[in-house]
């Protein structure tokens, strides 16, 4: 089972980066295989296309006055002081800053919890960590759809049943409560890969550690905080920032939750910017984007470092 | 890198000396109830009638019993054309994420010691730090003015967005194939062509599952891209189709409801059958 890490770890060993290894194979002026060039060329041009020319042309863009269509001509850094100075804007960001930062926690805490669980001596092992990764191969818009029949029929029916005041309305009409609702739903989706990550930091651990504990007489408890959690100390940095990073983006789950609102309350940063499409202010939201990704870039140069130049993802 | 991270391992357990440690247990399937509830309101509203639906009661049983709902919105939502509309964009997905990334990885890491080969790694590695939204405008006026605010620009824009993390997979896999089975092929005279196609893709077989699995799953649910991209209502995938049951039919929830349930169950069947791949592409994108 789990061919491909096994594989890879199996084999990594052995042939080691070969290819890393500078003056590996007689190279000196070796002419390379056209070959090469058919496999990589078309990738290379593709992506130039799809996703550079689009960034270049973005940024072009933020420093003009442009609506999307028709006459357009440069106006400097008006966009971007306009930006700095714009509550709509402000308020998005620290929204999408503010949600990030609980659903990391929240996340964090029950996905550590979960890794521990299904790493113990419990019966059902394979099926239990089948349920558990299931929420993250489900669409995020529809199970927002669902959750929002949860939120604003049956948990409203619930509370005055058993008479819980404030849930008694729906908590997606509350500008004070919404934002519990997404974040509710963006765990539920987000906690299966947190999840896997921590249970791959806790197999990593040599069971000799825990034996070598359970001797001085640890208990599971002292276990777990001395041994276990400053073991997995770069996992926890590793989930922090990939999961950070993706709940910045929160999008799909917002839309099919509250569409931002109600009012503003819920509208996050991708929200602000697609509202360049219909708003008029195409450019201005094209610098929002680049401000943006200069945040996102700042995080991503965070997490390099943290994975010591190696890169992660998801 | 850490090496075992295979979902697997972890059955080789912790302390405990063969004691079941049956609180855990317990604590676990709770929540494992928990996390399947929303997946039951879903299959069990689906089965609902429209009167039982409006009740506002999400958990309780179908009665009666109906098929209704499926049946309605399989009609409402012109689901075959949804469907396919969605198969289309996901099959290129994968198809393409696949082939250019193997080939893409297979060039680069035979090449390490080439600069261009080396910089076009990094290069198609940004992509991983560019996330949709920073690109959205631009990229719906591209795809506009190029002819392609249709599924296949979706599917264009897919593939090439599943390419870094895709790349990442293959040359960390490529590294750890021997030369000594290249070089022998390359001594009976087959090309590169040759020893990639009959040589070296069979033996990216494992890393091909976990690549495509990620590519059709990111396509399958993908929401914002189709929805911003694809300007003709009628090409729409699965996913963007819902919203319908937000506005013109938000009180039929039994139909609505089905259609949420026949949307997202090829995802769930192809995880179920593939979830060893799934679980190890999380660790292996995120523990190097």
């Amino acid at each position: 089972m789990a061919i491909p890490a096994a594989t890879l770890a199996a084999n990594r060993t052995g042939a080691a980066s070969r290819t890393s290894q500078p003056g590996h194979r007689p190279t000196g002026r070796r002419r390379v295989d056209l070959t090469y060039y058919v496999f990589l060329v078309p990738s290379l041009v593709l992506f130039t296309l799809a996703i550079t020319v689009p960034a270049v042309m973005g940024v072009i863009y933020s420093f003009t006055d442009s609506i999307g269509f028709g006459d357009t001509r440069f106006i400097g850094l008006t966009n971007y002081i306009a930006l700095f100075s714009d509550p709509a804007i402000f308020d998005a960001y620290l929204f999408t800053i503010g949600f990030a930062l609980v659903t990391v926690l929240v996340v964090n805490v029950i996905a550590f919890l979960f890794a521990i669980g299904l790493t113990s001596m419990i019966r059902a092992k394979v099926a239990l960590r089948t349920v558990f990764v299931l929420p993250m191969v489900v669409s995020g818009i529809i199970i927002a759809y669902v959750f929002n029949y949860l939120f604003s029929n049956s948990l409203p029916q619930f509370a005055s049943a058993v008479g819980l005041g404030p849930l008694e309305e729906s908590i997606l009409a509350n500008p004070d409560l919404a934002w519990t609702a997404i974040v509710v739903v963006t765990a539920w989706q987000a906690i299966p890969s947190t999840m896997l990550i921590y249970i791959a930091g806790i197999v990593s651990i040599p069971g000799e550690v825990y034996e070598a504990a359970s001797l001085d007489g640890a208990s599971a408890w002292r276990r777990l905080r001395a041994v276990t959690l400053p073991l997995l100390y770069g996992y926890v940095l590793i989930n922090i920032v990939i999961g950070f990073k993706n709940f910045l983006n929160a999008y799909d789950i917002i839309v099919g939750l509250t569409d931002g609102g109600p009012g503003t309350a819920t509208r996050s940063v991708a929200m602000t910017i697609f509202s360049g499409f219909t708003g008029g202010d195409y450019a201005y939201q094209m610098a929002n984007a680049t401000v943006f990704f200069l945040i996102a870039l700042a995080l991503a140069l965070v997490q390099l470092r943290l994975t010591r130049g190696k890169v992660a993802v998801r | 890198m850490t090496a075992p991270a295979t979902p697997h391992a972890s059955t080789t357990a912790r302390p405990g000396k063969g004691r079941v440690n049956m609180p855990v247990t317990l604590a676990l399937v709770v929540c494992a109830i928990a996390v399947l509830v929303p997946l039951y309101v879903t299959v069990s509203m689906a089965l609902k009638t429209t009167s039982q639906s409006v009740d506002g009661n999400a958990f309780s049983l179908p009665a009666p019993f109906t098929l209704d709902g499926l049946v309605e919105a399989w009609r409402l939502t012109n689901f075959p054309r949804g469907f396919a509309v969605s198969l289309f964009v996901t099959a290129i997905a994968v198809v393409g994420t696949i082939v250019l990334s193997s080939v893409a990885s297979y060039a680069i890491s035979r090449n390490w010691d080439r600069r261009f080969f080396r910089w076009s790694f990094f290069y198609l590695l940004g992509a991983m730090f560019l996330p949709f939204p920073v690109l959205a405008l631009s990229q719906v006026k591209l795809t506009g003015m190029a002819g392609l605010d249709n599924p296949l620009g979706v599917a264009i824009l897919h593939t090439m967005f599943q390419l870094s993390f895709s790349t990442l997979l293959y040359t960390a896999f490529l590294r750890s194939i021997p030369d000594e089975i290249e070089e022998s092929a390359r001594i009976d005279g087959a090309t590169t062509w040759q020893v990639f196609w009959r040589l070296v893709f069979p033996l990216l077989a494992p890393m091909s599952a976990t690549v495509g699995i990620f590519a059709f799953l990111a396509s399958w649910n993908d929401f914002m891209m189709p929805s911003l991209i694809t300007s003709d209502p009628a090409q729409q995938t699965l996913p963007v189709l819902q919203s319908i049951f937000q506005t013109q039919f938000s009180n039929n929830y039994n139909i609505a409801f089905a259609s949420y349930l026949m949307a997202m169950a090829p995802a769930i069947v192809v995880y179920l059958f593939t979830q060893r791949w799934v679980m190890a592409g999380v660790t292996q994108g995120a523990v190097k």
